[in-house]
């Protein structure tokens, strides 16, 4: 478990929860990212779409001034072919999209409001998740 | 406006949060999947904290009946535990395992400049529209 990075993790869960709490304290909305991205391709009315790219804009902002004020070299390391990484997009926009929710939709705000529903989703998508991982990293 | 910018400054936090969080190294997620693994409970720990935040925000905000820029609070009134959910949510895990992304750190992967990320960027808003084209 050296890899464990407690600190860095707690502080980014809390803004990622802060960013939940903000859409429903001002907005009124349950923001989930695939929900927001999705709409974006959707055939949504105009004015329910501006809101959405903002969102995603602020999204790649925030993450630009972090990798542009710590110094620190971050990491990203693809375990995955362009090929596998093609396929697994596909899945998981259409299964977000299907299933009406991702880490952030079910995972945060869904578990954050008690929904039994979004708890279901969660333990799917972990187990689902984990049986993959299990199966190319030491079956496969 | 007032709801723009509170989209604009959100959608900054999580930005902000999940780079911090280093969620967007595809290898962080799957060492969090890799149970049997060289198991890393950092993204336990994000969603973890996540959760307990929005939880007390959305107490909050419940309390005081309406949200400050809109006119009532819209959540999900779904209720069903359906195929729907259980399938999507499916494919979706299967996909978050083979990549190491959700939606969200796949999104913010267009920083990194890096082929696999572009891909997977494509391909999910080709999934969603696919999504969205197959309900028609």
């Amino acid at each position: 478990m050296e890899n464990f990075t407690p600190i860095t993790a707690a502080i980014g869960g809390i803004l990622v929860g802060l960013s939940a709490a903000l859409m429903y304290a001002f907005n009124g909305k349950i923001a989930g990212v695939s929900g927001i991205l999705g709409g974006l391709i959707g055939d949504k009315e105009q004015g329910d779409r501006l809101w959405r790219v903002l969102f995603a804009v602020g999204m790649l902002l925030g993450g630009a001034i972090v990798l542009a004020l710590v110094p620190v070299r971050v990491n990203v390391q693809f375990d995955a072919s362009v090929f596998t990484m093609a396929i697994a997009g596909f899945l998981v926009g259409f299964g977000t999209r299907l299933g009406n929710g991702c880490t952030s939709g079910h995972g945060v705000c869904g578990l954050a409001r008690f929904s039994f529903r979004s708890f279901v989703a969660v333990l799917v998508f972990m187990g689902c998740g984990g049986i993959t991982v299990f199966l190319v990293k030491h079956v496969l | 406006m007032g709801q723009l910018i509170v989209a604009l400054v959100s959608g900054m936090l999580l930005g902000i949060g999940l780079v911090i969080a280093n969620l967007t190294d595809p290898s962080k997620v799957i060492d969090f999947l890799d149970v049997a693994g060289n198991w890393d409970p950092s993204v336990g720990v994000v969603v973890g904290c996540a959760v307990v935040t929005a939880a007390i925000g959305f107490k909050l905000a419940g309390r005081r009946g309406q949200p400050l820029f809109a006119p009532s609070f819209g959540a999900s009134r779904l209720e069903s535990i359906d195929k729907r959910l259980i399938i999507g949510s499916a494919l979706f895990g299967i996909g978050w395992g083979l990549s190491g992304f959700c939606p969200a750190p796949g999104f913010l992967s267009a920083l990194f400049g890096q082929l696999e990320g572009y891909v997977f960027i494509g391909t999910m808003f080709a999934g969603m529209a696919a999504f969205t084209l197959a309900r028609k």
